[in-house]
């Protein structure tokens, strides 16, 4: 018994007034792990993480044949004469930024709007909202894709079928991650008073929206876009069966005939969508608190 | 029968107020006309036909397909796909690799989310792990998929030393049963950011009162650390299970042949293969669906008690 009370009394501050530091304080009792014990598990899981990671990166520095390390597949990449070998590939990125631009707008145009009209307007309108837009995470995107498969079918004669108009399904994949940031800062705010303090100064509702609402969501706009290009970059379900030539199935397609320039651009996608998301909790930090979100 | 007509008068009685208080609800705010309503209303009308075609017509389409034939007569006869030795072979190794590898991630994620718990909530540990969690969970797919490769592939460094103990790595990450390392690998990370929030909601004043009443770090965890925590456990296992089952891209990436479901769909999508069947991804959509169905109320009800210490 006084080995166990002994443990929590070393950390406590004998004057009895709160030590300036809880975190260590609070080591010997309670959830939290020592430093110690913490940094060795860390450490641990992040070495064996990292195994993957790193035998790719060494893998785009090995040479066909032979042993030692050479940078000809970074090179192959930029070198003119070798365009041809991917020119699949670069239709693939530019297919993917292409569609990330529309999806953004997609979200920027449809579900903002309705998201800002049942906030202000028909705040009953919020759960179905609500519902809708988190759907899409509990259907598996295969079976959406087996209803996109008859939609894309007549689609196709109203707007043909160029890798653009898989924006449109995207954009359902979209909508949880899209949602949850914007949803997020709207609940830090009070919209309507917003809106009425700008109503009753002689705003009109466009104005009202435009220099009050919009800026004030700017954090929330900003993170769900930055979740949209990445959600676009990594899409590869949809792409697949519908048999578009997009970022992931042009790699899925290079990695047979060329893995290490694969291995190269995946772990250049990975690292970049890494920095996306670090501005996404970068934003979100910043300035007011961010109410806990959870996934659904 | 004298019963019947009683409450049908009192739920019309009831929702008559309810009505009031709607419509009183509507123009309270800026005595607007009532006629405006219509108006605004519309302006919900952009994205809700975009999630009536891309979203509502796909996911019924997916559903009810199954249940018609090739010529649209509704038919029960497409079920006997699930008949197929194959088919059923690849649901059940949908559901043993998403078991596993979620129970596998799920006590590592759980561990790294304690671990975690002793840095600081708005440090640069936290962030990065944050960060690299969501990359990992949500979009590697095929990229980690070409991790494995080279990690496990031909004369990779761990392809040589497990060849020395005569076992080969590179065949065994092209079976069902090598998926479970990069199911795995996207499964802890999915833990950590399913999971942390609840950790976070344990607070540090319940350590300190079992520490003042004279407890051991034992006897936290075990009358108050785990039962407060079970809940979002389970329900973290849960989405750690329907996340494998319903992934595509790193299994398409690895094993083009076929082997669980998502695959199966894929195929019986592209090509027709059962014979006398019409719409057989239609089915195994709808097998998936009833699944998740499951899975998604079981976590719904966790969730509500994980929520009750999250306030």
């Amino acid at each position: 018994m006084t080995a166990a009370t002994a443990a929590p009394i070393a950390g406590v501050d004998p004057t009895g007034t709160t030590p300036p530091s809880r975190r260590p304080a609070r080591g010997r009792y309670g959830a939290v792990p020592s430093r110690a014990t913490g940094t060795v598990v860390l450490v641990v899981v992040g070495v064996l993480f990292a195994i993957p990671l790193l035998s790719m990166a060494t893998f785009t520095l090995r040479p066909v044949s032979g042993s030692g390390l050479t940078l000809v597949h970074w090179a192959a990449l930029f070198d003119p004469a070798q365009q041809s070998n991917y020119s699949d590939l670069f239709a693939g990125i530019q297919n993917s930024l292409i569609l990330a631009v529309i999806v953004v707008a997609i979200v920027l145009l449809l579900l903002v709007p309705a998201m800002l009209l049942a906030e202000l307007k028909y705040p009953r309108v919020h759960r179905v909202l609500e519902f809708v837009c988190l759907l899409p995470i509990t259907v598996p995107t295969i079976v959406l894709v087996v209803g996109f498969v008859p939609v894309y079918q007549v689609l196709q004669g109203v707007v043909g079928s160029d890798p653009w108009t898989l924006s449109f399904a995207i954009g359902v994949i979209v909508l949880p991650y899209a949602y949850r940031p914007i949803q997020a800062n709207i609940g830090t705010l009070n919209l309507t008073t917003l809106t009425e303090a700008a109503r009753s100064l002689g705003a009109s509702w466009p104005v009202a929206v435009w220099r009050i609402v919009l800026p004030n969501l700017r954090r929330g706009l900003i993170s769900s876009c930055l979740l949209t290009v990445s959600v676009v970059l990594g899409e590869f379900t949809i792409a697949n069966v519908l048999s578009q030539n997009t970022f992931q199935t042009a790699l899925l397609l290079l990695q047979q005939t060329d893995p290490y320039v694969g291995a190269l651009l995946a772990l250049a996608a990975l690292l970049f969508v890494f920095v996306l998301l670090v501005d996404v909790s970068r934003t979100r930090s910043i300035g007011g608190r961010r109410p806990k979100k959870r996934k659904s | 029968m004298i019963d019947t007509t009683a409450s049908t008068t009192s739920v019309a009685g009831a929702t008559a107020p309810a009505a009031g208080a709607e419509r009183a609800d509507a123009r309270g705010a800026g005595g607007r006309p009532l006629r405006r309503r219509g108006a605004g209303w519309l302006g919900f009308a952009p994205f809700g036909v975009y999630v009536l075609l891309f979203l509502a017509a796909p996911g019924v389409i997916a559903i009810t397909s199954g249940f018609f034939d090739a010529e649209g007569r509704f038919t029960l006869a497409n079920f006997a796909v699930l008949a197929d030795e194959t088919i059923a072979q690849n649901f059940w190794n949908s559901i043993w690799l998403s078991a596993v590898s979620a129970v596998i991630s799920a006590v590592i994620g759980a561990l790294v989310c304690w671990a975690l718990s002793s840095a600081r909530p708005d440090g640069l540990v936290r962030a990065a792990v944050d960060s690299a969690s969501s990359v990992f969970a949500q979009f590697g797919g095929v990229m980690l998929a070409f991790a494995f490769i080279a990690t496990f592939g031909a004369q990779t460094l761990a392809w040589n030393a497990l060849q020395t103990v005569g076992f080969d790595s590179s065949t065994f990450l092209y079976s069902v049963a090598g998926l479970l390392l990069p199911y795995t690998y996207f499964g802890v990370p999915l833990m950590v950011l399913a999971f942390m929030p609840a950790f976070d909601g344990l607070k540090p004043q319940w350590g300190e009162a079992v520490a003042t009443l004279g407890g051991t770090r034992l006897a936290f965890w075990r009358r108050v650390g785990l039962p407060v925590l079970a809940p979002a456990f389970f329900g973290s296992l849960i989405l750690l299970f329907a996340n494998a089952f319903s992934s595509y891209a790193t299994a398409a990436a690895l094993i083009s042949q076929g082997g669980i479901i998502t695959l199966a769909i894929r195929q019986q999508l592209t090509s027709e293969t059962i014979v006398g069947v019409a719409n057989s991804a239609g089915v195994l959509a709808l097998g998936m669906v009833v699944i998740m169905a499951v899975l998604m109320s079981l976590y719904a009800v966790l969730d509500r008690r994980t929520r009750r210490w999250q306030r």
